[in-house]
């Protein structure tokens, strides 16, 4: 029972550290400095990934309104299909088993052309530094395969911003809680550049380009609102009486 | 404590179980209605609107299917519904996580809503030495034994597809061969192309894992109601254009995401005309422009598709004269030319014509969308008018076993009595391979005709963006099986005219 409680609790997790490391490395002081200068959440807590994946779903559960997401921005312009986000020869992977769950997670936005010349998980690593994805028009186009929100949610996205979403893979990305998927109310894909930091603020409903000094409006959730804030579909079932609670 | 935990989760699950029996008597009412009935009111000179006395205002089709099957008198487009799900379908790429889902969110001991309405189809992944994928058909196996699942067509032998009788091939041909597609009804399905079911005027959506495990354990699922773009195509069909050129011809002009969300609903007289595959193909690009469902009515071709396949009763439904649609598209069919979608995008549409220049590397005909029996017959006719041999190589994917048979028993017409093989045969085409979806997403890099090289395809796929066949520089044309065929012929992307 306590552990239960204690996962229903679970809120987006920090992503300070790994950021602020790996940021530190590869850019300059300025950004460094813009970086530091802006204070994380402190109710944002590390999370168990492996008893997460294996207890409920991801990063989403519980979020509240007044959450907000923030590190490196990686992104991509229109149409990014379902190949693209988890090619066809990894859908072998069983998103339901953990260990798969991470391998599909290394493959995340690996069917990119090579007109994006920044990968999104670097090779050898089965985690992204980029914690925000900005796509265009009708990001997830495609199949109802699971495994493309899973995949990106696995690799350690928590956010994606597009411009609009393919139906099935923003209902996969509500359903699951796996990746938060946002709505920009402008073309924010021409505006960021792969590797800007970003903050995202859910309650404020915004955008905050730290690079670029730049914020920009997002829409409201609209009707997946209450799915999210329950934390997926089986969240909300239970919430609403629909299905008997675990 | 233990006692007290078990007490509301019993109490809770036969309240569940209370539902769905209401749910199940209440659709039984819906259904009682004889097909003769049925018949006879489809075949009157003046059909009068289907309609029943609680209906305030009109409603589409689609509406209409979701009203019924959430268990109300009146819906408008953006309502959000829990809806019964008559048929649910997966197979081996989504199957296994599906089931972990179920599993884990209703126990490991926890039974499926019903045993007859899920059906399991491994499809995609099977003619491969992968051990993953193998066992992921192990899965649903373990699973459909388990749970006594009634309809699943397995497959053991992967060395000889003929020695599993239980075998089919593409889901969603399998679906509609085996019975399980009815009008008025309401299939879900882990595959987007799952909205292929939309021919025989059902409501049908590709759902994710987490839907479907969802669906597993309950029989219901919470849908929003989407409104309705309406395409009437009239005109006689030219003897160059199939169904595959009418939907390009319409993604073109609506573009990838001009129906997102909402659902598209084929009428005219040209659609009238259209076989039951053809319909298939018409309903399975619909999300190929983003939509949610895509519906023609059903009719007297359905019916008799139909007869010998199901003895479950069905009602169909049909549009409201006064409904509201979104917007309405008008095709004269008879003006319209063959065309292809050119990489990298199912609305990059071209006529066919207009191609001419690009040199192809091979040809491509199968799938859900393109690997039916008439879609053989078609290819066949171009071939058989030529009388000449492939210039590149030419793969044949039947999408499932019947259509395999079909391409070695029925005589093509006009040909004096040769069979599809035969023809193939004589023109150089490679050997009808095993029914699967085979290449046309990719897959395992040993699958049959993928593309593992940056190469040009003409394919009578639904999908061309990046990687989609395997590479992630290649090529793919999207084109209907007569310019197929004509483009295997000369080496370049052709126009059928140039052999029919």
């Amino acid at each position: 029972m306590a552990l239960f409680s204690a996962t229903a609790t679970v809120l987006p997790r920090n992503l300070a550290f790994a950021s602020s490391t790996k940021l530190s490395l590869s850019h300059s002081h300025s950004l460094l400095h813009h970086f530091l200068s802006f204070p994380t959440p402190k109710s944002s807590n590390p999370r168990n990934r492996v008893a997460i994946s294996l207890q409920t779903p991801r990063a989403q559960s519980g979020a509240s309104a007044s959450a907000s997401f923030h590190g490196l921005c990686y992104v991509v312009g229109d149409n990014i299909d379902t190949d693209q986000i988890i090619p066809a020869e990894y859908l072998t992977l069983v998103p339901s088993k953990p260990d798969e769950y991470e391998k599909l997670g290394s493959y995340a936005l690996v069917g990119l052309p090579a007109t994006y010349a920044a990968r999104f998980v670097d090779p050898g690593e089965t985690k992204t530094k980029y914690s925000i994805v900005i796509g265009g028009a009708n990001f997830g186009c495609g199949s109802s395969r699971e495994h493309a929100p899973v995949a990106l949610g696995a690799s350690g996205a928590a956010a994606v911003v597009a411009e609009s979403y393919a139906r099935i893979f923003f209902r996969n990305s509500v359903a699951t809680g796996e990746v938060y998927p946002l709505e920009s109310e402008g073309r924010l894909c021409e505006e960021c550049t792969t590797g800007d930091v970003v903050t995202i603020e859910l309650g404020e409903s915004r955008l905050i380009n730290h690079t670029t000094g730049k914020e920009y409006r997002l829409k409201p959730i609209g009707d997946a609102g209450p799915v999210i804030e329950a934390g997926g579909i089986f969240a909300y079932a239970r919430k609403t009486g629909m299905i008997p609670s675990r | 404590m233990a006692s007290s935990l078990l007490s509301p989760s019993f109490t809770s699950f036969l309240r569940t179980k209370d539902l769905s029996l209401s749910a199940f008597t209440s659709q039984r009412c819906f259904k009682a209605v004889p097909r003769k009935i049925i018949r006879c009111a489809i075949a009157a000179p003046q059909r009068q609107p289907s309609t029943t006395g609680s209906v305030r205002t009109a409603m589409t089709m689609t509406e209409k299917i979701l009203a019924r099957a959430s268990e109300k008198a009146q819906l408008t487009p953006g309502d959000n519904v829990w809806v019964n799900v008559d048929i649910l379908m997966t197979h081996d790429v989504c199957g296994p996580g599906s089931i972990g889902i179920f599993k884990r969110e209703f126990g490991e001991d926890a039974k499926v809503w019903d045993r007859e309405k899920l059906v399991i189809i491994p499809d995609h992944y099977i003619f491969t030495s992968d051990e993953r994928a193998n066992r992921n058909v192990d899965i649903l196996r373990d699973f459909c034994h388990e749970q006594n699942i009634k309809y699943f067509y397995d497959i053991k032998d992967l060395s000889n597809f003929k020695v599993n009788p239980d075998y089919k091939g593409v889901c969603h041909v399998a679906l509609a061969q085996e019975g399980h597609c009815r009008p008025g009804e309401v299939l879900l399905g882990t595959d987007s192309h799952t909205c292929t079911a939309g021919a025989f005027g059902q409501f049908a959506t590709g759902i994710g894992n987490t839907d479907a495990g969802f669906v597993l354990g309950t029989g219901k699922l919470l849908l929003k109601v989407p409104p309705t773009l309406r395409f009437v195509m009239d005109g006689e069909m030219p003897d160059y254009l199939l169904s595959k050129d009418l939907i390009l011809q319409i993604i073109g002009e609506i573009t990838v995401a001009g129906a997102t969300y909402k659902s598209m609903e084929f009428v005219g007289t040209t659609v009238e005309s259209l076989t039951m595959e053809e319909r298939m193909t018409l309903c399975n690009m619909v999300v190929e422009a983003g939509g949610k469902n895509g519906v023609v009515p059903a009719d007297s071709t359905t019916f008799k598709y139909l007869e010998g396949k199901t003895s479950l009763p069905y009602e169909p439904v049909y549009s409201d004269d006064q409904a509201r649609f979104l917007a309405e598209y008008r095709f004269d069919v008879s003006k319209l030319e063959p065309v292809v979608a050119k990489p990298h995008s199912p609305d990059n549409r071209a006529l066919a014509r207009e191609c001419k220049d690009v040199k192809i590397d091979r040809v491509y005909i199968g799938s859900c969308t393109g690997g039916k029996t008439e879609d053989f017959m078609a290819a066949a006719k171009v071939f058989l008018a030529s009388g000449k041999q492939v210039k590149v190589p030419t793969f044949l994917v039947p999408a499932t076993q019947k259509v395999w048979m079909d391409l070695y028993s029925l005589p093509v017409p006009g040909s004096g009595g040769k069979t599809c093989s035969q023809i193939f045969e004589e023109v150089g085409c490679d050997t009808p391979a095993s029914p699967s979806c085979g290449a046309c997403l990719g897959g395992p890099k040993d699958t049959y005709a993928r593309m593992n090289e940056p190469k040009v395809c003409v394919s009578t796929t639904n999908r061309n963006f990046p990687g989609r066949m395997g590479h992630k520089e290649g090529q793919i044309y999207l084109a209907s099986p007569y310019t197929a065929a004509a483009s295997a012929l000369t080496g370049y992307v052709t126009d059928p005219r140039e052999f029919l």
